[in-house]
Parts: structure tokens; C-alpha cells; sequence
């Protein structure tokens, strides 16, 4: 019994299969309580007032859709190495989900942004590497949709997401360098004694619960839509040949 | 590797080689700043350490699609990859002959156009300089792009939404270096991070242009 045997596709189907309702209902669970929770039954910041609600939706974006990358790039690596195409496939679907919660952080930010800073947009390293991860999404998606062949496409892509990975970092700190920032200091972190007041944090808390579980059952989702598309095309090109 | 640099210098100089071309780019583009953002010379005198990178990164942007596309469709890129040299060693040499005919130009006409934009005399020593460390990043990475695109139809759009996330560190520290230096401060930090990127690049990005090379030949 190894994790490697769900590289199978037909012990993958199996298995995401029968987790998928879970995972969606949970997440679904999550998102309810914590977003209510979250946006009714929190008090209203001194300094922020209602605003600081959004961070319900902000944060667990944000984080998403950095680890959205991370789970792209070890899907890709273990496909380079491994040649599993349920890992490739999977890489393939978290892409644009990725984009999705990169665009949610960005436009929920510009939203709070709009009455606390008097702007919707300023080039803050923050605010700014974001916007060059979205880039990143964005290159990504275009060119698995631009080639044809799919091995080629899976092979291309995972280069092209090992070497991004490293400028992503790059321009992160790059940008640092760049300007200073008006956004603040982490939200969260593991290493800090309180992070925000125990009011906000616990239901924010649940909120990235339902984050977490969202994406995993929308990348579960898309991987077995890839995966039935893929055997269809086998079914279609068998037949041609016959 | 010198009798492939010297064969794609050759290929580039000739005529329809398009050598001048990414220079006239360069040109037009920091003309047409002016007229987008108006004569006054304090703008222009401020904003020029900027306007050159950008222009000098589009240009070299230009000409990224003839890295390998040319020898891709006559088949001379298939013969390159089964000859004895290594075909990072091939990607490495492609990538100089672009930085010679693309980079090393831009570089030294750069201080041409900055006398049209106003730029501070302090500023042009440290614009070749940041210019002559940056575009050697410029060039691997975009034949790291080239070579992820070669075998595609409309290749040349997707290498600029490839290759333009890649080139924003080089872009930060290089027009920063150049923007402290014309404004009379201390450019050494934004120059080591411009070698560095260089060099890592240079070291690195071959072998990646290279299992992208080796995809698109199979």
C-alpha cells in the first residue's frame, strides 16, 4: 500500500471518486460557517470597521493560490521523474484554479484597498508579485492550450513550472527591493504568539478549512474531467484506426 | 561552439537577417515616449533610466522568435542536437550570437537615445554598465522561451507572455542601478544583483532551454 498506486488511473478514479463528496461537502460545511460566522456574528474593527470582513475571503485566497503553484510544481516534478500522467493531469487542472483564487485575492484586496488606502491599486511588493504570479498562472495555462500533442504539452509545462518557480521567488524579493510596501505584515504565521484577535482568528481559521477542501475538490474535479477526456480521446483514435 | 557562433553571427548580419532591426525598435520606442508623455525635460530626465530598459527588453523581445525557429523549420536544429557537442552547449552559443547581435547594440546605442530623453551625464557610465550586465540575462532566458515555443504555430505571441514574467527581476535591478546611478547615489547593490542574475542565468538556463529543445525535437 503506497501513495504511488493511486498513479493508476483506474485506482485514482476509485479513490477520488468516493472522496470527492466528501471533500466537497465539507468544504461547502466550512465556507458556510465561517464566511456567516465570519461576516455576522464578528464585531467590527475599531480602525477598519465592516471592511476588515473581507479578510474572510482574502486571506485564504491568497494563501490558495500560492499553494496552488506549490502543488504545480510538485505534481510537475513528479511527472518529469516519475512519468505518472494522473500527477501531469492533476498539474494541469490546479492551474486554473490557481488563477481563480490569485484574481479573488487581488480583486477583494482592490475592494478593501479602495476605502482604507483612498486607492484600488497601488505597486506594493506585495500587491505586485501577485500580480506577477497571476502572469505566471496565465503563461502557463496558455501554453498547455497551445500545444498539441499531450505529452509534449505535460513536458513543456513542467519545465516551464520549475523554471518559473524560481522566478516567482525571485521577483518576490526582487520587488522588495523595488518599493516599499504599504500592505501589511503577515496575517498569519506559525512562529508568532497571537496573530490576529482570537474574535476574528478562529473564525478565519474555519474559513481556510473551507478554502483548503474548496480547491482540493475542484482539482479532484478537474483531474477526472482530464482524465475521462483523455480516455475518450483514446477511444476515439482506436477507432479511427480500426 | 565557435564555428556555430560565428555561423549565426554570419546568418544575422546578412541581409533579412533582421540585425538592425531590434536597434530601429529600440529607436522608435524612445521617440515615441515623448510625444505619449509630453516634452517636458523633467519627466523625460526622471523617467529615462526606465524608458531605455523597457525599450531595450521589448527589442530584445524582438528577435527571441529567430533563436531557434529558423533552424527548427530547415531541419538544421535536428542535425545540431545528434552532433557531438552537448545540446546545452548549442542553446549557450545560440544565446551569445543573439546577445552579440541584440544586447551588445542596444547597449551601446543606448547612450545615444539618452541624450534625446534628458538623462543626467552621471547616469550613462552606469546605464551601459547596468545594460552590459543586464541583457546577457535578457538573452538566456529568452532562448530559454524561444526554445519552449519552437515548435508551435503562433509561437511568437505565447513566447512574450512566456518570457516577460521571467525578465521582471532583471527589469527591477537594472533600471534600478541605472536610475541610481543618473540620480548620483550608490548602484553597487542593484549591480552585484544584476551580475548575479546574469551569471545564474547563464549557468542554468541552458540546461532547461535544452530538456525543452529535446521535447520539441522528439
Amino acid at each position: 500500500m503506497s501513495l504511488w498506486e493511486y498513479a493508476n488511473p483506474k485506482k485514482f478514479m476509485e479513490l477520488s471518486g468516493s472522496v470527492l463528496p466528501w471533500v466537497a461537502g465539507g468544504s461547502a460545511l466550512c465556507l458556510v460557517v465561517g464566511l456567516i460566522w465570519g461576516f455576522f456574528f464578528t464585531p467590527d474593527d475599531f480602525r477598519q470597521g465592516s471592511t476588515v470582513k473581507i479578510i474572510y475571503l482574502h486571506v485564504p485566497s491568497a494563501l490558495m493560490a500560492i499553494n496552488a503553484w506549490l502543488m504545480m510544481l510538485v505534481t510537475s516534478l513528479i511527472w518529469l521523474v516519475r512519468r505518472h500522467h494522473v500527477s501531469a493531469l492533476a498539474a494541469k487542472a490546479a492551474a486554473p484554479v490557481g488563477l481563480t483564487m490569485t484574481l479573488i485575492a487581488l480583486v477583494t484586496g482592490a475592494i478593501w484597498g479602495q476605502p482604507m488606502w483612498g486607492t484600488w491599486w497601488v505597486w506594493d511588493p506585495r500587491l505586485t508579485s501577485f500580480l506577477i504570479l497571476g502572469l505566471f498562472y496565465l503563461g502557463y495555462i496558455a501554453l498547455w492550450e497551445a500545444v498539441d500533442d499531450a505529452d509534449t504539452a505535460a513536458d513543456l509545462t513542467s519545465v516551464l513550472c520549475l523554471v518559473g518557480s524560481v522566478f516567482a521567488i525571485l521577483s518576490r524579493y526582487a520587488v522588495l527591493f523595488w518599493n516599499q510596501g504599504l500592505h501589511q505584515g503577515a496575517s498569519l504565521s506559525l512562529d508568532k504568539e497571537e496573530n490576529v484577535a482570537d474574535v476574528f482568528y478562529y473564525p478565519l481559521l474555519v474559513a481556510i478549512a473551507g478554502f483548503v477542501l474548496l480547491f482540493l475538490a475542484l482539482v479532484l474535479l478537474r483531474t477526472r474531467t482530464e482524465i475521462r477526456r483523455r480516455r475518450l480521446q483514446a477511444l476515439l483514435n482506436r477507432e479511427r484506426m480500426a | 561552439m565557435i564555428a556555430l557562433l560565428r555561423r549565426d553571427l554570419a546568418i544575422a548580419t546578412r541581409a533579412g537577417g533582421g540585425f538592425g532591426l531590434g536597434l530601429a525598435f529600440f529607436l522608435v520606442v524612445v521617440v515615441l515616449v515623448p510625444f505619449g508623455v509630453g516634452p517636458e525635460t523633467d519627466i523625460l530626465r526622471r523617467i529615462a533610466p526606465g524608458i531605455l530598459w523597457v525599450g531595450a527588453l521589448l527589442a530584445c523581445l524582438l528577435s527571441l522568435d529567430r533563436v531557434f525557429a529558423l533552424d527548427f523549420e530547415d531541419g538544421s536544429l535536428d542535425l545540431l542536437a545528434t552532433a557531438p557537442i552537448p545540446l546545452e552547449g548549442v542553446v549557450a552559443a545560440k544565446a551569445f550570437a543573439h546577445w552579440l547581435t541584440t544586447g551588445l547594440p542596444l547597449t551601446l546605442s543606448a547612450p545615444v537615445l539618452a541624450v534625446l530623453l534628458n538623462l543626467p551625464e552621471a547616469g550613462f557610465g552606469w546605464l551601459v554598465v547596468s545594460l552590459a550586465l543586464g541583457t546577457p540575462a535578457l538573452s538566456v532566458i529568452g532562448a530559454f522561451g524561444a526554445a519552449i515555443t519552437v515548435g508551435l504555430r503562433r509561437g511568437g505571441l505565447l513566447l512574450s507572455l512566456l518570457v516577460l514574467p521571467l525578465y521582471v527581476p532583471t527589469l527591477i535591478f537594472g533600471a534600478a542601478a541605472a536610475a541610481r546611478g543618473s540620480d548620483g547615489l550608490s548602484v553597487l547593490t542593484p549591480l552585484a544583483f544584476l551580475a548575479g542574475i546574469s551569471l545564474a542565468c547563464a549557468a542554468l538556463m541552458p540546461f532547461a532551454a535544452a530538456a525543452a529543445l529535446r521535447v520539441n525535437l522528439r
